[in-house]
């Protein structure tokens, strides 16, 4: 039995090592501190660089060279450092730079607090940064997914050249579950578009300025193409006893394990309720929502948040059912009760 | 000796990146110090054979379009950040020339921290920092840089030392880090001073291409469009007035006795990362674990105290020692809004069915370590669930007449074994002789894998015979 019990902040850090990442550039918050600490102990030993950057912004900067020279790079923080770094990875998406970026989301907004929100969605999900671009966001809800997507990221980000997150919260981030590791990689792709301080990439370039108005549409425009394709390949998502289900809760991240507890209460009672975790925020998985819609009779979104995830799940739905939301904010996890009288409630008033 | 003058072959002989028709000269306005700077820079890294070994990177400003210029590998990047891009691609490629290029605003405004602290790290790199006092592509605003009195488009009135301040001396203050090795301020103002630019230009290159040393070359510099004057009468202004604001000279110089810095990373093989990464494979002798195998289980526990009395650690045991029974386990610390006035909790589930939420609100086991613990989840426990508290600290009763309560004076056990801080196994020790959860034999041969100090596990296994023995005794 190939079994550690760790934390999902350690987990993350071993899968990207596993994925051939070795460099890491951050900078400490509470509740992502222990990506760093983890990437300190561990980056150095693998053959890799860590660096404990002076801000966010210069974070994802040294990110930004790191990924211009080839390597497989991280980053990670919490909400607040998120927001300093969208410049950075405004210009990672332009630059069509793969990293990795780990957002440990806390409370918002302002300081806040240091407890488990969902309140980064749009900021992540929504792009988050100046211009036209998309990233790829991967949302655990479990330690041993927290070191599966560390791995999975890197390949997605390499496929696509595009900055990928891992979307989680303090709850995953802190928790400790038994995780199996896989073999480390062997096979990371070449990247001829790299500059590496030699001869044969001495004609390359890594930016993101285009003063022409048609040459930056054209760029634009591709990029587009880029995100479609990633839409249309790209979307995860899990169900669970949505088989024939009447009723479909809707969640990520940690809300998605209070749901199937909640899902197996109703199931003993004789509903007909099921759950959808988007796995990936982008792509949103709509043709799983998409038959789901066919089949349910209404949806209800659960989200630490004021209402982000549902939009996604309302632009899916087009109207075509009736989708509820139950949110709680400011750190509070919402309970399996409050989820199961939430339903209760709506399936008296359907 | 003829020398025969030409491009340098650092340089593209077209310029195949700008737009337009003419693919032949560079962007920069006449008399401005770019171009000069470019050229002493690139004849430096032809002359000295680095040109494809090397990485320019282009700043915002004037200087952004660097690459069209430069045959190197070219990396553009946000306004203020290059000494961080820098810093990211130099520990990548540690056989790199990486060459950082800033201007005034960029450096010494916007990116006042990236410059401070990769001076200060000492990354390998050579910084060339354009001094010209004002912001030239932007349009001519002020620069950190710009002088007391002179008018820019946002000084209108002219620069005030009472509400701008006054301008930085960027090499006078890289100059005060232990890291940088080699800081000199220059100018571009006639053939002599640019001659000795070259001179700390190619200096400062050597230092990074032989020693991996930091350099800072600060270069004064005339922006004739922004001053609104001649190209010569430009030139002459930053020998006249902007030299007197920014002293030129050696700042710095400890290249004599500075060794060669490495940035080399440990080689590792990949079949050795699991071990490097302290992946453990955990064996379990499964004739130990049979009889647990089957049994349905689904505690939900809650364990509190004050910080120190190893409540967290109890958790992880417990959970760790579950993983080692083939149960599915979560373990959760007090962490957010309940974590306040020194207590802490944590949240262990222990279950043969897959683990829904790990937070545990209504625990079916209790552990109460201090009064205000028992005071505060009390009354969460379910009914037909399990208080157990240690009563050598707490000094009430719970209440609740539909759980099973169990006193256990842990503390006082551990007193009486050395050590205060094994209270914690103590309650491991009797909550596993209680509940019959787990085989006590597994958990302490695994107690050294599972601990993370050494010396003290023969303490604990002890503390958690002397735990086990309280039950039996009160079975009996």
């Amino acid at each position: 039995m190939a079994k550690q019990f760790l934390k999902g902040n350690e987990a993350v850090v071993k899968g990207a090592i596993l994925a051939g990442c070795r460099a890491y550039y951050g900078y400490p918050i509470t509740p992502a501190s222990e990506i760093a600490h983890a990437a300190a102990m561990y980056m150095p030993l693998a053959g890799g660089t860590f660096v404990q950057a002076e801000s966010e912004v210069a974070a994802i900067n040294m990110v930004y060279g790191a990924s211009s020279a080839g390597e497989r790079v991280m980053t990670a923080s919490s909400s607040p450092g998120i927001s300093l770094k969208q410049e950075g990875v405004s210009y990672c998406a332009g630059s069509e730079l793969p990293c990795v970026i780990v957002d440990v989301v806390r409370g918002g907004p302002g300081l806040g607090n240091i407890a488990p929100e969902q309140s980064d969605y749009n900021q992540v999900v929504k792009g988050g940064g100046h211009g036209n671009y998309k990233v790829i966001v991967l949302a655990p809800n479990s330690v041993q997914e927290m070191c599966n997507f560390g791995m999975l990221a890197f390949d997605l980000a390499d496929k696509y050249r595009n900055p990928v997150y891992i979307l989680t919260d303090g709850f995953i981030g802190q928790m400790m579950e038994p995780v199996e590791f896989p073999e480390p990689v062997t096979n990371i792709p070449e990247k001829p578009w790299a500059v590496k301080g030699n001869d044969e990439t001495s004609d390359n370039l890594i930016t993101s300025i285009d003063l022409d108005p048609d040459d930056l549409e054209r760029h634009n425009q591709k990029l587009q193409q880029k995100y479609a394709i990633i839409e249309e390949q790209e979307q995860r998502a899990e169900e669970y006893r949505t088989d024939d289900a009447e009723i479909v809760l809707i969640g990520y991240g940690i809300v998605s394990r209070i749901i199937q507890t909640v899902v197996d209460e109703l199931r003993d009672k004789g509903v007909k309720a099921g759950m959808l975790r988007p796995i990936t925020l982008f792509p949103f998985p709509k043709k799983a929502m998409e038959k789901l819609t066919e089949t349910s009779k209404f949806f209800l979104t659960v989200e630490m948040s004021n209402g982000q995830l549902v939009n996604d799940v309302r632009l899916a739905v087009n109207g075509r059912k009736p989708v509820h939301l139950l949110t709680r904010m400011g750190g509070n996890v919402p309970s399996t009760k409050e989820i199961h009288d939430e339903v209760m409630k709506l399936m008296r008033l359907s | 000796m003829n020398t025969i003058l030409k491009k340098s072959t650092s340089f593209y002989d077209v310029y195949e990146r700008r737009p337009g028709a003419d693919k032949l000269t560079t962007t920069y306005c006449p008399g401005c110090g770019h171009g000069v700077l470019h050229k002493l820079i690139a004849e430096a890294l032809e002359d000295f054979g680095v040109r494809d070994k090397t990485i320019f990177i282009s700043p915002v400003g004037c200087s952004v379009f660097a690459y069209y210029y430069f045959h190197t590998g070219n990396v553009q990047v946000a306004h203020g950040r290059a000494p961080a891009v820098a810093t990211g691609l130099k520990r990548a490629h540690p056989e790199s020339v990486v060459i950082s290029y800033q201007g005034d605003g960029d450096l010494a405004a916007i990116g006042t921290a990236e410059i401070m602290h990769a001076a200060n790290r000492g990354e390998g790199i050579t910084v060339f920092f354009v001094n010209n006092a004002v912001y030239g592509m932007t349009g001519g605003q002020m620069a950190p840089t710009t002088l007391v009195g002179q008018k820019t488009m946002t000084t209108p009135r002219g620069r005030t030392f009472e509400n701008e301040g006054s301008p930085i001396r960027m090499s006078e203050i890289i100059a005060t880090l232990d890291a940088p090795v080699f800081v000199e301020r220059v100018m571009l103002s006639d053939t002599k001073s640019t001659m000795h630019a070259r001179q700390a230009v190619r200096k400062a290159l050597k230092l990074q291409i032989e020693k991996n040393a930091f350099s800072f070359i600060e270069v004064l510099s005339a922006c004739p469009s922004q001053l609104k004057m001649t190209p010569s009468r430009s030139k002459l202004w930053v020998k006249e007035v902007l030299e007197k604001q920014f002293p030129l000279g050696v700042k710095k110089d400890i290249s004599a006795e500075f060794e060669k810095r490495t940035f080399a990373r440990n080689v590792v093989k990949n079949e050795d990362i699991h071990d490097i990464l302290n992946i453990v494979t955990v064996d379990v002798d499964s004739e130990k674990i049979r009889q647990y195998q089957d049994k349905p289980i689904n505690e939900e526990i809650k364990v509190a105290g004050f910080g120190g009395q190893g409540v967290l650690s109890l958790g992880t045991v417990l959970s760790e020692m579950g993983m080692r029974h083939n149960y599915e386990v979560s373990w959760l610390p007090s962490y957010g809004p309940e974590m306040r006035g020194g207590t802490a909790n944590c949240s262990v589930k222990i279950s043969n069915k897959k683990i829904g939420s790990p937070l545990v609100a209504n625990p079916t086991i209790l552990i109460a370590m201090n009064r205000p613990s028992l005071d505060k989840f009390e009354n969460d426990v379910v009914s037909g669930g399990l208080i157990m508290y240690d009563n050598s600290l707490i000094d009430r009763e719970p209440v609740r007449d539909d759980v099973d309560v169990i006193p256990i004076p842990a503390t006082k056990i551990a007193d009486e074994l050395g050590n205060t801080k094994a209270a914690n196994m103590v309650i491991v020790g009797a909550l596993i002789a209680y509940k019959d959860l787990m085989s006590q034999q597994v958990i302490l041969e695994s107690l050294g894998d599972v601990l993370k100090r050494k010396n003290l596990v023969e303490m604990n296994r002890n503390a958690i015979l002397r735990g086990a023995e309280f039950i039996r005794n009160l079975k009996k």
